[in-house]
């Protein structure tokens, strides 16, 4: 039995031992790229140990399931995360983070253990032990830029929300084994085969909190756009891409494997009460919210918080159509934003370094010093607003399909039109930034910031390595958008 | 082999932006005189079935959701590619002089003209809307960075507009999708939509198209878009992106939903004529020369939609001899617009009146006399053949809209022979002798786009049974055309 949990947790176990090895270099070896290189090799060793689990186990009722999409979404999560760790060595103005590196990788690996353990249980304890495990190696990480202020607010910030929400949870969680019987999914839908009790929709909603909390969905949002801005930019991207993905298929698994009976109906005529209705709700205002509040932001970091929320109301449209090519749709969509979030951000990282700042004025005239790189922007950002050929189009046809496919008349419909419009008033604020690189003319420096791209320009550093992994994202962007089937089928495969 | 004008575009955008900028109009020009010369002989084959709409290629694309990479080609698309290629190789030409950042502009210019052959040219659902959105970030780039007057305002108003179409026909594709789960236009076309669902998904795919074609209320972007654009744009603009909503509205949302367009014909009818009237009255008082071209496009653009709300052979016909016809004589109003624009740096009416155009610049002069006469439809010219056409289809189904028509058809003429006096034969002589400096002459690249257009609407309107011989067929087989009228 313990031979077997050994085995089957074989990647969660590698990922621990590179933790530890990860801290014990950082203390030795101050300064290096050290760290950063063995978490790289530690994720890869775990990936392998996940393609070499076998095709399907559950261990403990549920603790730890095996199959293939929790093992295609582990996989997920883990190159994201390979490619947050990468671009945390390249952040060579933060101070803090170069000199305490181990530790900062190894907080972003523990990041990751969570959301391996998140995603690979199907048992509620277990769910909301990644969950903590992911937040609050997340609430570290976001406070780790001792030299701004900002940084510590704003993960002070995040933990207080967080943990606000995860209290939350924890409650509808009790409530819910109080009315089931059972703390695992499937436990639970045996349990729930009666009538919608009013308890069960109070613990339903309290769960939903802490999970909206993670998936940055309105009214949950308020942390996102100061942890956004203020984290160190791997940070961010790491919270914006692997810990959405993983979060997401968490949310839709608990909600369709363990909820499933009690999904009721968020169609216009059709309401029904169940889960579906409150997270069309919460999906709509996301959607309305986020990209009206995205119009109006000068930074592009806090920017993307606003149009994240957006998006996060996308995604949970493949959820409320609550049919299986709805979770198909939602997994990818969450994992081609993921990819699109992380590449957009490091470019965000890169004009930081190079111009001091990320206001959308310090992208202005990008394209004449960075042409490539202002390029790739472009491609992230007209992905997210779903223009084609990039992925981002497909992903939001696959899911506004899927969404108007589900019940009967076309009775999401009205969620469709909502984020239709969503989609097309984020057009505008993509096209800001894409005008500020490509129309606006360069900006006056002023005398302190000329001075310190000065110094930084002294500093021959070699970024190529930066630059090709931009590159590798873009293309990654352009290539699904053209062949989604090769991502398309995996996940289609991995459901069935 | 008209499929390999798409493939041809597309590669020219890559050499473009790839090679140096001193090869990029030539590497254009070349790419686009070889889309000409395959849409003619692809035209003019005599095996061609016109009415038979012809599946070129069929490719699983994304089988997972049965997609295809399909293109299918018939009378009207043949006809809408070669209107395409025509305005590609002289908005090349046009744009022989650009400097700033050469290589930038003709790939967008392109991408715009590679995006179009693939919306005319494609038959799965999916593969249209794809082509159909990759047009629009291209226009963008046109006109916001090599632009003239507001035009940053310009492109953004006119990419939020075009985005805000593509929406609305998302939705209605989507709709589409769900209900017949097929996404082939030859499927599509045979599925029995429920009336109901045709009833809300007819308006809002053909409105999304009527936005991109200019259709009154929503074609305030077409005007300040056209007065933004460089010249090269705005003949895009006129030439083929009107076209592609226009043609959408035709293959799509008529083919698919026939019985919600038979319900909503009329109000497609009303808003055709008041788009042509208003625009015209409106045209009548402009001072910017582009300003009174861009509102004529609207009012021509609202000839096509009075042809389709027709719902005959004859009216729809007319409609897409009328896109034919509108994309040469609007692309050849604004190559000359820009032809002097770019000489004495005005447009406006009160300026041009003392600068004695008609000496200093006599082939622009003779050149813009014959493309109002077009405009105004004057028989000889293709806009006559167009616009009779389509009355004469009109009169079966809405009569009234014709007698209204009637009387915008006399404001129309009524501001281009405003313009022509007003630019060319103004009696008031310029008398200050800074004025009379000479303007650097004509190019050979302008003589040459300028005649391929000129020639054009003239042969389309001497012989417009050219057209209309292969037109006619596929409208016939289509499955909205009620067979008593």
């Amino acid at each position: 039995m313990y031979l077997e949990l050994l085995k089957l947790s074989s990647p969660e176990g590698i990922l621990t031992l590179t933790v530890l090895c990860v801290l014990a270099l950082g203390l030795a070896s101050r300064g290096s790229r050290l760290p950063a290189f063995v978490a790289i090799i530690g994720i890869a060793a775990s990936a392998v140990a996940i393609m070499l689990l076998p095709k399907t186990a559950s261990l403990f009722n549920g603790m730890l399931v095996v199959n293939r999409l929790n093992s295609l979404v582990k996989l997920v999560c883990l190159v994201l995360s390979a490619f947050a760790i990468f671009l945390a060595q390249e952040e060579r103005q933060n101070a803090s983070v170069t000199s305490q590196l181990g530790e900062y990788v190894a907080m972003i690996l523990l990041a990751t253990l969570g959301l391996l353990l998140l995603v690979g249980s199907e048992e509620l304890l277990m769910i909301f032990i990644g969950l903590e495990l992911t937040g609050l190696s997340l609430y570290i990480l976001t406070a780790f830029n001792s030299t701004d202020l900002r940084s510590p607010e704003a993960g002070l910030k995040y933990f207080l929300f967080g943990s606000t929400a995860s209290a939350f949870t924890l409650f509808g969680l009790s409530l819910i084994y109080g009315m089931c019987g059972s703390t695992s999914l499937a436990g639970m839908v045996e349990g729930l085969s009666g009538a919608f009790q009013p308890l069960l929709a109070v613990g339903i909603v309290m769960t939903l909190v802490g999970f909206g909390f993670k998936i940055a969905a309105a009214p949950f949002h308020l942390w996102a756009p100061d942890v956004y801005e203020a984290a160190p930019v791997s940070t961010a991207a790491l919270i914006a891409s692997a810990s959405k993905v993983a979060s997401f298929v968490v949310v839709a698994k608990l909600l369709l494997l363990g909820f499933g009976p009690i999904i009721g109906s968020a169609g216009w005529h059709a309401a029904a009460g169940g889960w579906s209705p409150v997270v069309a709700a919460i999906a709509a205002l996301s959607i309305l919210l986020g990209n009206f509040v995205a119009l109006v932001q000068t930074n592009v970091r806090r920017l993307l918080a606003y149009s994240a929320v957006g998006h996060a109301g996308y995604s949970l449209l493949g959820i409320v159509a609550g049919t299986p090519e709805g979770f198909s749709a939602t997994l990818f969509y969450a994992t081609v934003y993921a990819i699109t979030i992380l590449g957009a951000f490091a470019v965000v990282g890169w004009v930081r370094r190079e111009t001091g700042g990320d206001n959308i004025s310090h992208f202005s005239a990008l394209s004449r010093r960075f042409p490539l790189l202002s390029v790739y922007m472009t491609i992230f950002m007209l992905s997210l607003a779903g223009l084609p050929p990039l992925v981002g189009f497909f992903g939001k046809f696959y899911l506004f399909s899927a969404a108007l496919d589900a019940g009967q008349n076309n009775g999401l419909l009205w969620l469709v039109g909502v984020a239709l419009f969503g989609s097309f008033i984020s057009l505008y604020y993509y096209l800001v930034i894409i005008k500020a690189m490509f129309v606006d003319e360069p900006r006056a420096l002023p005398a302190a910031e000329v001075a310190a791209s000065a110094t930084s320009a002294g500093v021959k550093l070699d970024h190529s390595g930066e630059r090709w992994v931009i590159g590798f994202l873009a293309a990654a962007v352009l290539i699904l958008g053209i062949l989604p089937d090769t991502l398309l089928a995996r996940i289609a495969n991995a459901l069935t | 082999m008209i499929a390999w004008t798409i493939y041809i575009t597309f590669a020219a955008a890559i050499l473009v932006i790839a090679a140096p900028a001193r090869f990029a109009r030539w590497t254009a020009l070349s790419a686009t005189a070889a889309d000409l010369l395959i849409s003619l002989i692809a035209f003019f084959r005599p095996a061609a079935d016109p009415a038979h709409y012809t599946t070129l290629v069929r490719v699983p694309w994304i089988p997972t959701l049965g997609m295809n990479y399909q293109l299918a080609v018939d009378g009207v698309s043949l006809t809408m590619v070669l209107v395409t290629s025509l305005t590609a190789v002289s908005a090349v030409l046009f744009s022989w002089e650009v400097q700033e950042r050469r290589n930038e502009f003709f790939f967008w210019l392109l991408l715009v003209v590679a995006g179009s052959f693939g919306v005319f040219l494609s038959a799965d659902l999916f593969l249209f809307f794809v082509f159909y959105e990759l047009v629009i970030v291209p226009k963008y780039f046109l006109i916001a960075i090599w632009g003239s007057t507001n035009k940053e305002y310009g492109a953004m108003k006119l990419t939020l507009y075009s985005f805000f179409g593509g929406a609305l026909v998302f939705l209605g594709i989507i709709a589409a999708y769900v209900a017949a789960g097929s996404l082939d236009f030859n499927e599509l076309a045979r599925f029995g939509f429920d009336p109901h669902l045709q009833m809300w998904a007819f308006p809002v795919l053909f409105l999304g198209f009527a936005i991109l074609a200019g259709a009154w209320p929503f074609h305030t972007w077409a005007p300040t878009g056209h007065v933004a654009a460089p010249t090269a744009g705005s003949m895009l603009l006129a030439g083929i992106v009107m076209k592609l909503g226009a043609y959408g509205g035709l293959r799509v949302a008529m083919n698919l939903f026939p019985e919600g367009f038979h319900v909503w014909s009329k109000w497609i009818a009303v808003v055709a004529v008041i788009g042509i009237v208003y625009a015209a009255a409106v045209a009548l008082r402009q001072r910017d020369l582009k300003f009174v071209i861009g509102y004529s496009s609207v009012s021509h653009m609202g000839f096509v939609l009075l042809g389709l709300a027709a719902a005959n052979v004859l009216g729809v016909s007319g409609a897409v001899l009328q896109m034919f016809s509108h994309g040469v004589i609007g692309a050849l109003l604004f190559a000359l617009v820009g032809m002097i624009y770019h000489r004495t740096h005005t447009r406006d009416l009160d300026s041009l009146a003392g600068m004695n155009l008609r000496r200093m610049l006599p082939f622009t002069t003779f050149a813009f006399v014959l493309a109002a006469a077009a405009s105004m439809g004057i028989p000889g010219f293709s806009g006559f053949a167009a616009e009779v056409t389509i009355l004469i289809g009109a009169w079966k189904t809405f009569p009234v809209a014709v007698w209204i028509t009637g009387a915008g058809m006399v404001l129309v003429a009524a501001f281009t022979l405003r313009i022509l006096r007003r630019a060319f034969f103004s009696d008031q002589i310029a008398t200050s002798p800074e004025a009379a400096v000479a303007y650097s002459p004509i190019t050979f690249a302008e003589k040459a786009g300028a005649t391929l257009l000129l020639v054009t609407t003239l042969a389309a309107g001497l012989y417009p049974k050219l057209l209309l011989d292969r037109i006619m067929p596929a409208i016939e087989t289509m499955r909205f055309i009620q067979p008593n009228g």
